[in-house]
């Protein structure tokens, strides 16, 4: 037992009526890397922020090395060599590396930036970290940003790491150097917990694996002894297939021609610069790209939500000739058939309104539909009950606040609005951000049905597995510009990756 | 086990949807706990409590006359808290009721002082409840035309425009419309600009009656209101549902211009039957109180401006019978503003104290 690094005893934590852990038990050995995989809502983050004094428990004992212990802030976590790298880097743009890495440490006398870029290139060289001390945070990519995130655990002492979910905003590319590093630390004795849903890191990556479902802890198994299919059927609780249904459309038509599209933010400066492609009715378009690299803006201009500096949107309604979206307001464009479905990262910020519910948020596409000045309630109503049975949104009541549904149900609602409109082009943004397998693959055989209705389906996503079995073809954005178009059946991760980093994918561009 | 004397003393847990009579209950008790606290303050100004409270509750309510005085405190207050309500809905930040009140009374008075002989009285009323909610309705259009298209701060912006037009009746005071010569006094306005009475007090309490129902309907069923409450919510969501949010803003603000405007009307006409620099008297910043303490629900600021209005005609009592300064009862509006506030704080969260972890995480 002396090895053991952390060990968790019975942990309990409430959010109101919901039990988010429901007696968790844990163990986790200095030298070792545990992947703590489970759906998303499945509890891991919460159980993982209790170590780190972000939440406390209801209930239960966390010992460090075997001494009980009481974790009631981030301080002290650290005074127990506790680091947690969180999902959403806490970084200050206009600090240097070096300057964020010691921000918030109390170390008596004047700071010493020197000593402290010095301690900084120590670790970094320990560990194989690329990062430059004097550097600005604003200057650096997501990885280098991470790299910032770990140094500063590490700086702190910490030789128990927690990384929550670290590859969701990496490149293969830069996953593969993490794990590396990752490895390197492990060989000198750090305990490491990685939070993850995917699976195939964690086969590649991890000693042991532990599952949580629905908040409760289900074992722990290693990884030498499992495999992708046992891993399912712990983490979902049932066998699920891991294939999605991808049939062939047979009369495709264009739908979409996007010719030289350019957009430029506030500042002037290209988000999107000359994006040409087209989209097929009877086919879904997948949108792959580093997290920021125009796909939200490639959205908006198309719906007519932010200004377009040059290029054309050409929409071929049915038996009609092409017209240009451009300059047109977003309600002639979703009159025309054009409908999106974005979900942000807060989930409601876009397209649903938090503090009404489902009937209130249908309203949003027929609010002026309405006699004279007053609002017409019942039609939407009628279409909240409708969406409410067929897509099993889990909800009280049609007027209790979307805010306060968990994640899947809202984007049911927000997804089944836009299909209730039968609109010829569905673009969806995120659509199964945060939700678990079931509720995706529901939402996965939304958008097939509504392909093999002939609509042109436009699927901007972030997992690129799903992508390549979800999709006919795939664009792949690279800072604001195409990077290329594959064929979804024949294409490969690595490729798609490499196109995801560099213009065209090829290498030392 | 020694872990339980580690956790911290007090922790907080987010509670779901509480029942709505429970909320009620809370709402109720710290007014309840606001009352004993003021109760407290004029113990310590020397005033026994129960007397004090007494006699605040018979000089605001007691007799024909004194209703009659509270009703007119409080009509100013409900016709203003309806006006910002919208605004507040959209959380557009409109802290200048005060000046669209004085700049809907200026243009009120323009006709009563000098159109009085041309007009008759019904006509020359209606004439100056229209210029007024036209004068009011323009002020508020200013800041919310700059907000919709430069994004100017709104709350910095209707502040500063409070001052501007009270310095133009001021202005007036002194110069074009004063009465005798070094007066500094606006001249009364004819019998035929003031607002007849109905029950003893100015029938401005009949018109913001039918604005609260307006109000009501105004906000919970037309497309309006539903655009308002869309754009307080989230505007990148009203964009992409297709509402011109700059063109939502203005309107909206100019509608509540209006109403302060109006308001301003009956003041200027109904209760002070001229005009003078203090038309608005903090009504514009009281009105704000009202507005959130009712949570923006058109019926409750009935009952918050009544409360308000009490509170207010009972510390005038208070001064007079008992020697204790009217101030008193901006620290109870205070106190309660604070408790009510407070409360919310209760509703949302419940406590958990060391040691009593699992019997209290039950609890409600």
């Amino acid at each position: 037992m002396e090895n053991c690094a952390i060990e968790l005893k019975g942990i309990t934590k409430r959010f109101g009526e919901v039990v988010a852990n429901d007696g968790i038990d844990l163990q986790l050995n200095r030298g070792e890397i545990l992947s703590l995989l489970g759906e998303n809502g499945s509890g891991k983050t919460t159980l993982m922020n209790m170590l780190s004094g972000i939440y406390f428990p209801d209930e239960g004992q966390i010992f460090v090395n075997g001494q009980p212990v009481s974790i009631r802030s981030p301080r002290d976590a650290f005074a127990n060599g506790i680091g947690m790298i969180h999902q959403h880097y806490k970084l200050v743009d206009v600090f240097t590396a070096a300057e964020n890495i010691v921000l918030g440490l109390e170390e008596g006398g004047k700071l010493d930036i020197k000593a402290a870029e010095a301690k900084v290139r120590a670790i970094c060289e320990r560990y194989g970290f690329d990062i430059d001390p004097g550097q600005k945070i604003y200057d650096m990519s997501v990885s280098q940003k991470q790299t910032v995130e770990i140094v500063k655990v590490l700086y702190r002492g910490a030789d128990i790491l927690i990384l929550d979910e670290p590859t969701a905003v990496l490149t293969p590319q830069e996953t593969d150097k993490l794990f590396d590093v990752l490895r390197a630390m492990k060989a000198d004795g750090k305990a490491i917990v990685i939070i993850t849903h995917k699976l195939h890191e964690v086969m590649a990556l991890s000693d042991k694996v532990a599952v949580l479902r629905k908040g409760k802890y289900i074992g722990t198994v290693k990884t030498s002894e499992t495999n992708p299919q046992a891993l399912t059927d712990m983490m979902v609780g049932h066998a699920v297939t891991l294939n999605i249904d991808r049939p062939r459309y047979e009369t495709p038509v264009e739908r979409l021609e996007v010719k030289g599209l350019t957009v430029l933010d506030g500042e002037g400066v290209k988000k999107l610069d000359g994006v040409s492609f087209t989209a097929l009715g009877g086919e879904i378009l997948g949108v792959a790209g580093i997290a920021g690299s125009g796909q939200k803006e490639l959205l908006e201009a198309i719906s007519g939500l932010c200004p377009v500096a040059a290029g054309e949107v050409l929409y071929t309604p049915d038996g009609g000739a092409p017209a240009d979206l451009v300059g047109k307001t977003p309600m002639q464009i979703r009159k025309a058939g054009v409908a999106m479905a974005f979900v942000p990262e807060d989930r409601l910020g876009m397209g649903l309104v938090g503090s009404m519910g489902m009937t209130g948020n249908m309203m949003l596409r027929s609010w002026k539909k309405g006699r004279g000045v007053f609002l017409n309630r019942k039609d939407p109503n009628e279409l909240a009950l409708r969406v409410w049975k067929e897509l099993e949104v889990v909800t009280p009541s049609t007027d209790f606040p979307v805010r306060r549904m968990s994640g899947g149900n809202v984007q049911k609602v927000l997804v089944g609005r836009e299909i209730a409109s039968a609109p010829s082009v569905l673009m969806t943004a995120y659509a199964v951000r945060g939700l678990d397998i079931n509720t995706s693959y529901t939402i996965y055989n939304l958008l097939t049905e509504q392909k093999m209705k002939g609509v042109a389906v436009v699927y901007v996503g972030e997992d690129l597995d799903v992508l390549l079995e979800l999709c006919d073809r795939i664009l792949v954005l690279c800072g604001g510009r195409v990077s290329g178009v594959v064929d979804a059946r024949s294409a490969t991760k690595d490729q798609i990756g490499l196109l995801m980093t560099r213009l065209g994918g090829k290498e030392g561009n | 086990m020694s872990h339980e004397k580690k956790t911290p003393l007090i922790r907080l847990a987010k509670r779901d949807g509480m029942e709505g009579w429970k909320v009620w209950c809370i709402r109720a008790a710290s007014i309840l706990f606001a009352l004993l606290l003021g109760a407290l303050v004029m113990a310590l100004a020397g005033a026994n409590p129960v007397t004090a409270y007494g006699t605040m509750i018979s000089g605001a309510l007691g007799k024909k006359s004194a209703i009659r005085q509270t009703v007119k405190i409080a009509v100013p207050l409900l016709g203003c808290a309806l006006a910002i309500a919208p605004c507040f809905k959209m959380r557009f930040w409109n802290i200048g009721a005060e000046g669209q009140i004085t700049a809907g009374a200026i243009a009120a008075s323009y006709f009563a002082l000098f159109w009085a002989n041309r007009l008759p009285s019904p006509v020359l009323l209606v004439v100056m409840g229209l210029a007024g909610a036209l004068a009011g309705g323009v002020w508020a259009l200013i800041p919310a035309f700059f907000k919709a298209k430069w994004n100017t701060n709104e709350t910095l912006f209707t502040l500063m425009m409070n001052y501007i037009v009270i310095g133009v009746v001021r202005w007036l005071q002194g110069g074009p419309w004063e009465g005798r010569k070094g007066s500094q006094i606006i001249p009364q306005f004819d019998e035929a600009a003031c607002l007849p009475r109905v029950l003893g007090v100015h029938c401005g309490w009949i018109i913001v009656l039918v604005l609260v129902v307006f109000m009501h309907v105004y906000m919970n069923h037309t497309k309006h209101g539903y655009e308002i409450a869309v754009i307080g919510d989230s505007i990148n969501t009203a964009r992409y549902a297709g509402m011109n949010v700059g063109r939502v803003m203005m309107r909206t603000m100019f509608l509540s211009g209006a109403i302060s405007g109006v308001v301003g009307f009956i003041v200027a006409s109904g209760a002070n039957n001229t005009l003078y620099d203090g038309v608005a008297g903090g009504v514009g910043f009281t009105s704000i109180t009202v507005a959130w303490l009712s949570q923006l629900n058109a019926f409750a600021m009935v009952g918050i401006s009544g409360l308000l209005a009490v509170l207010s005609k009972g510390a005038e009592t208070l001064q007079t019978r008992m020697a204790v300064p009217t101030s008193i009862s901006d620290i109870i509006t205070g106190i309660l503003l604070f408790c009510m506030l407070g409360c919310e704080f209760f509703i949302n969260y419940k406590l958990i104290f060391r040691g009593a972890g699992k019997k209290e995480a039950r609890h409600e």
